[in-house]
């Protein structure tokens, strides 16, 4: 049996096709106004038995393709324990929401907490105030990861925080001591959302965000805890939809 | 007939522009919310139709008890005593807080940050889209939060005749005392505006008419402990939005039927849903008229609504008054104990309400409960993290909503009430 699984997010749609309990095909593609063509592109020429989708833009696919809808919850859920059969949290910190999931010793979703309607401390977040540094979301990486001194930032909501930065550029601070910062007040949302949930190893950390090394330091030094990344942290809910296709 | 009621609304000072826009409005989302459901009951008819006409043939009635020399009185909580409203002969109405309305005018008096309910209250007024409000000859409201007693002082500059009643904040002897003589001011009150004298056979009457309401009304409540679920919690809500403002002989005498066929379907096993949809608890802030925004979210999702802890719900209707009063004085007494049950978070402390939720969530085979705050409602807000740990205690799994009249966030809030209901089916 050939399944897929689809993760229509905010910022990237995620495609992963699972053969007999063995990944396949692994690709993403950043998303676009049109998400649907966006899909289409990622499945051209692609075959598969059935198809679960998940994400943002679950209900637009499923309009148009035949597929079973998932939650985003659920997805990372199924897939952050196939990667990792101890994981009990998952950190979910994707291009608008930040999830934090406790599963049970089973596997099963417990409780979840996930940002209010506004994407603070969220990938649009880091990009906009990478923006503001006038660089890359790797180059922002970098240079928080290489300051000395962090300067904090006050504000969470994206409109002010931005406002903010550009006010102490223009005061002549360093840019790296402002995008360490930035981590820094990212960090300390999320971990406040996983402790609501509880910390119970082992803590897995997903998601576009995740790919930010300076930030995952920063999360296992404030949670005081390991924190583990999958090769691909924002492939995990793709994977998550193909394995709940593979059961149904 | 339509023609009829635009000049009733014109002589209410209705601005019929904006208020067609509200109506068409409210015909639309109604018919997508409620008239779409699959099996319903035949009793929801009546207060369908009584929804149908909210505007028309209700304000036409109150408007003719206004030519009969009769009064209206409008109020915006449950602990307004409406036993003594019914007993000088005066017509009792609440009056609806559950949309965003004239927002622009509203943030003019108000700030920002104030909950959507006080809000709305003010945006109707001053939006001139409420026939209700228009129509009453008092408005009472009442000192509960901080944020409705300060509103008060602002909203007499738009409703004159507005009677404030106080509240005590703690269930003491004292707090009693201080409710019984608010009571006593406000049978004064209602004795001078309608020139009618308090008797005791009025108000012993009154009392059993409000009771038959509430005992129906918790008739429904108990329905609801079957599995599947004889009714959506989108009509129950609806029923007990309806029973704030239609007159309530008639109300009781229609819900009464509506429970008679509702028997009928829990004895021959029949639900409105599978019996496989998990069943969820709503507890917390109230949803007025016509804020249905999260129990059509919970039963899209294919979850039942099998009761809620809130003053749109069993948190007005879970007393009846004794009826064994003689003197008007002995009455009160009995009203004031009565009312002084009810569990706003507005006490300190206030541990019922946890308790309550907890047995129904117990009793009902709650799969989960969701604790539902409006955004700046402090008092709410303040319970929800003893609420949900307690809960959780229990092994009862919990969902925190805190959220306000807009649409902007059904989204969000949609996928977290989806995967909470994949957790509740395991």
């Amino acid at each position: 049996m050939r399944v897929a699984g689809i993760d229509v997010g905010s910022r990237t749609v995620k495609l992963a096709i699972v053969e007999d309990g063995r990944l396949d095909v692994s690709r993403k593609k950043e998303n676009s106004f049109q998400p649907l063509t966006v899909c289409r592109e990622l499945l051209a020429g692609e075959r598969y038995d059935c198809v679960v989708a998940t994400g943002y833009g679950r209900r637009l696919f499923a309009e148009s393709i035949d597929a079973t809808l998932i939650t985003e919850i659920k997805a990372a859920a199924v897939g952050g324990r196939f990667l990792y059969p101890a994981c009990r949290t998952i950190l979910d910190i994707g291009g608008q929401d930040t999830k934090a999931i406790s599963l049970d010793p089973e596997g099963r979703v417990g409780r979840f907490e996930m940002n209010d309607k506004c994407a603070a401390g969220t990938g649009r977040f880091l990009e906009v105030m990478a923006m503001a540094l006038g660089c890359s979301l790797e180059g922002f990486s970098e240079l928080a990861g290489a300051a000395a001194r962090r300067h904090s930032i006050s504000s969470t909501c994206t409109v002010f925080a931005e406002s903010e930065i550009v006010g102490l550029i223009s005061r002549g601070r360093d840019r790296g001591e402002v995008a360490a910062g930035i981590v820094d007040s990212v960090a300390s949302r999320a971990t406040s959302l996983v402790r609501r949930v509880g910390v119970v190893p082992s803590l897995v950390f997903i998601g576009g965000v995740a790919l930010s090394q300076v930030l995952r330091d920063e999360l296992a030094s404030r949670l005081g805890a390991t924190v583990q990344v999958p090769e691909d942290p924002q492939m995990v809910a793709a994977l998550g939809c193909a394995l709940c296709a593979a059961h149904s | 007939m339509s023609d009829e009621y635009r000049s009733m609304w014109k002589g209410l000072g209705l601005d019929l522009e904006a208020h067609d826009a509200l109506l068409s409005m409210l015909g639309n989302v109604y018919s997508k919310v409620f008239l779409s459901q699959p099996n319903r009951p035949e009793g929801m008819k009546y207060f369908d139709f009584v929804m149908s006409e909210v505007h028309g043939l209700r304000i036409r009635e109150l408007l003719d008890a206004k030519a009969e020399g009769r009064k209206v009185v409008g109020s915006y909580c449950t602990f307004v005593p409406e036993e003594l409203i019914l007993a000088v002969d005066a017509v009792s109405v609440g009056l609806c807080t559950g949309a965003d309305f004239a927002t622009e005018l509203v943030d003019q008096v108000l700030p920002r940050n104030t909950c959507a309910l006080i809000k709305s209250a003010f945006g109707f007024k001053l939006g001139k889209v409420c026939p209700y409000v228009e129509a009453c000859d008092m408005v009472v409201g009442e000192n509960t939060c901080d944020g409705k007693k300060k509103a008060y002082e602002i909203l007499r500059q738009f409703i004159p005749d507005l009677y404030v009643i106080d509240l005590p904040q703690v269930k003491s002897e004292a707090g009693k005392q201080l409710l019984r003589s608010e009571y006593q001011a406000f049978a004064r009150k209602l004795e001078e505006l309608t020139g009618r004298k308090l008797e005791a056979g009025k108000l012993a009457a009154a009392i059993a008419t409000v009771n038959a309401k509430r005992a129906a009304l918790k008739r429904l409540a108990a329905l609801r402990y079957a599995k599947p679920a004889p009714i959506s919690g989108l009509d129950s809500l609806l029923i007990s939005q309806i029973s704030f403002y239609d007159n309530p002989a008639r109300f009781t005498a229609s819900l009464n039927q509506l429970c008679d066929e509702l028997e009928v379907r829990v004895r021959e096993g029949k639900g409105v849903f599978p019996a496989s949809h998990p069943r969820v608890v709503i507890s917390g802030c109230p949803m007025a008229v016509p804020n249905w925004k999260i129990p059509v979210i919970v039963e899209s999702a294919g979850a039942v609504i099998v009761g809620e802890e809130s003053c749109v719900g069993e948190r007005s209707t879970r007393w009846l008054t004794p009826e064994t009063g003689h003197t008007v004085d002995d009455m009160i007494g009995l009203l004031v104990d009565r009312y002084l049950n009810i569990d706003c978070a507005v006490f300190t402390p206030n541990p019922t309400r946890l308790e309550y939720t907890r047995e129904i969530a117990r009793e009902r085979k709650a799969d989960g409960v969701i604790h539902y705050t409006i955004q700046f409602c402090q008092p709410y807000q303040m319970e929800t993290g003893a609420m949900l740990a307690s809960l959780e205690k229990d092994s009862v799994p919990t969902l925190r909503i805190d959220t306000d009249y807009s649409q902007e966030d059904v989204g969000q809030i949609g996928t977290r009430v989806e995967a909470f209901v994949e957790r509740l089916r395991g």
